[in-house]
């Protein structure tokens, strides 16, 4: 990768179009590589999640159209909330296979063009339309469906297994995972407030965060991603060329995907597909993946560390932008991509593990800069234009690998010292579909 | 010479052009973006194919899961397809118990545009004895705080069936009626 760039994530931007917004973030990321001329970009892969949004079919047409890409080629990429990272991967397979020296990704979505619920309705439509839509056609319900159960897995059945009326016990268990997830959004959200691409920056309260408003018992508004307008591109490039467009080249050195059913319902309860750090008697008594885990994003992060070569990732990352479109997702994730052992994701909340030095959350985090997650703010407080979501991701790790985070957020409060290997993942569906990449310093 | 009304605030315009069909969006640097409505409907006409079945047994009262033929193989699926998932030979239909568990379950404030009315409702994943999956379903006439993870509950249907998912829900069992331990 040698540049990338994004428009500021907004709940509305009516001013500009979706080609005109992912103008400004191409032309944002040919400021920061002037050789970038147009001349010396081989093709693109152009990526939104859904047509009903603009009503405009056949969009990446008019993206490639406008910025005066023809006759060159292109494709368009969707894969649900995983369409982002799902054009970065389209890019680096069109120059990993030779095709392309230089690949422009570029992505987005503009969500404001309905209403909220319709928008919630559309995005619902990428649940099974026979079986699932019709009961209330909610990604929220869907969500909150996983996290009780994963709370009854690894809280229910751990901290509070001394405790012998079922309800109660449940109950508890809920109202402990509900407040540990309000640290992940404080994070979030605080996190935010030192980036000026973030839609939600703000300092929240865990108790502000559990008193705003029930959306799907138990997630409240505040543990939930909202709708956005944005863009966002990547230049991805062979290495020999890289250093034509800039001094600080960052390498993708791992790629994975993952996918599971499309129905919640039929996820298997199966066995646990191992990470190296971890043994089968860990999960002796584990059904796997149920409701409560994410497969598609435990065999897309087993890819691509078994690519990059990493054996131990918390230790062997510097930092994850994670697909936290849910509080609750961004635990699970964890788990998922094997920073903590499938039930340890509370605990490694509460040890501080994924926040960041430097920053008062209102609350201890004693191990805090071990693995930062979400850096930037992630996706709940950034916002969550689809098609956008998993390049932004793919920029913000590219300025963190760069040591650059001060010159584009104009604030350095978010970079994680001396970052040499990061990961971002992009997540699609109820888990239908992840994507992990993982980037290195190339310089 | 008639112009739309021009408003800075975003959520003004969405008001607006609900009730005249167009506005203009005026942003803090001064652009003017002209919005207007566009509206979009659709009936379509969706086939339930070979998953007919199960929507047609649910007019009947019944609550028809799939199993595979393959001998070496027989998973019980209690959300039906047609071919099997694990080993892709072709299914057969049979009929689920009408009692299952609660597998987890939410209380849903919000939905699409299409279900806000109906808010709050519940959702839950029931599980089945001898099914390998679950099957997603609405709960009913029950408070959300009797609600919990392998809680008894069995089947109703509509009378007058809409040939929907929804035309069976789930209510509170009215005696304990599982016989194996929960999953």
């Amino acid at each position: 990768m040698v540049t990338g760039g994004l428009t500021k994530f907004a709940k509305a931007h009516p001013e500009a179009d979706f080609r005109l917004m992912v103008k400004q973030a191409f032309e944002y990321a040919r400021k920061d590589a002037p050789n970038l001329t147009k001349d010396r970009i081989d093709g693109t892969r152009v990526s939104y999640f859904s047509d009903h949004f603009s009503r405009q079919l056949k969009a990446a047409s008019m993206v490639q159209d406008y910025l005066g890409m023809n006759p060159k080629g292109s494709v368009r990429i969707e894969w649900g909330g995983a369409t982002g990272g799902e054009c970065f991967q389209a890019a680096y397979e069109a120059v990993a296979s030779g095709r392309m020296d230089v690949c422009l990704a570029a992505g987005y979505e503009t969500m404001s063009r309905v209403q909220t619920w319709k928008g919630n309705e559309f995005i619902a439509l990428a649940s099974d339309t026979n079986f699932d839509f019709p009961l209330g056609g909610f990604y929220t319900g869907y969500y909150a469906l996983m996290v009780v159960r994963h709370i009854y897995e690894y809280l229910r059945r751990t901290k509070f297994a001394h405790i012998t009326d079922e309800r109660e016990a449940q109950r508890l268990a809920i109202a402990e995972g509900s407040r540990i997830m309000s640290k992940v959004s404080v994070k979030n959200h605080l996190n935010a407030l030192h980036n000026p691409y973030a839609q939600y920056p703000k300092r929240l309260t865990v108790d502000d965060v559990l008193r705003s408003e029930m959306i799907s018992y138990p997630l409240t508004r505040e543990q939930i991603c909202t709708m956005s307008d944005g863009a966002a591109v990547a230049v991805l490039c062979s290495e020999e060329r890289a250093k034509e467009f800039t001094d600080r080249p960052v390498r993708i050195t791992g790629v994975g995907c993952g996918t599971d059913t499309m129905r919640l319902a039929d996820r298997p309860f199966g066995k646990v597909p191992l990470a190296p750090t971890e043994t089968a008697k860990d999960y002796e008594h584990l059904d796997y993946p149920g409701v409560h885990s994410f497969r598609a994003g435990r065999s897309a992060g087993l890819e691509a560390y078994r690519m990059a070569g990493i054996t131990d990732p918390k230790r062997e990352l510097d930092f994850i932008e994670l697909h936290d479109a849910y509080a609750s997702s961004e635990i699970q994730t964890y788990e998922d991509l094997g920073l903590c052992k499938y039930g340890e994701g509370y605990d490694f909340v509460e040890s501080g593990d994924p926040f960041l030095k430097g920053i008062d959350y209102g609350f201890p985090t004693p191990n805090a800069g071990a693995i930062p997650v979400n850096p930037s703010g992630g996706l709940i407080a950034c916002g969550h234009p689809v098609g956008a979501t998993g390049l932004m991701q793919a920029v913000f790790a590219f300025w963190q690998l760069q040591g650059r985070i001060d010159r584009h957020y104009r604030d350095p409060a978010l970079q994680v010292a001396n970052a040499r290997r990061g990961a971002i993942h992009s997540h699609a569906g109820t888990g239908s579909a992840v994507t992990v990449s993982i980037l290195e310093r190339g310089y | 010479m008639t112009r739309p009304k021009t408003l800075s605030k975003f959520r003004e315009v969405q008001a607006e052009i609900e009730r005249t069909g167009s506005a203009i969006y005026r942003d803090a640097e001064g652009r003017e973006s002209l919005v207007i409505r566009s509206p979009y409907q659709i009936n379509y006409i969706h086939s339930y194919a070979e998953d007919s079945p199960f929507f047609l047994g649910l007019a009947e009262g019944r609550l028809r899961g799939s199993r595979c033929t393959s001998a070496g193989c027989r998973f019980v699926f209690a959300t039906p397809r047609s071919h099997c998932m694990v080993c892709g030979e072709p299914t057969e239909w049979f009929d689920l118990p009408l009692t299952g568990r609660i597998h987890s379950w939410t209380t849903c404030h919000f939905g699409s545009e299409a279900f806000l009315k109906e808010t709050p409702y519940n959702l839950a994943m029931i599980e089945f004895d001898g099914a390998g999956s679950l099957l997603l379903a609405r709960l009913r006439d029950a408070k959300q705080s009797d609600l919990y993870v392998g809680m008894p509950v069995e089947a109703r249907f509509d009378p007058k069936p809409k040939y929907s998912i929804t035309d069976v829900w789930f209510v509170p069992a009215a005696a304990p009626a599982p016989t194996k331990k929960a999953r």
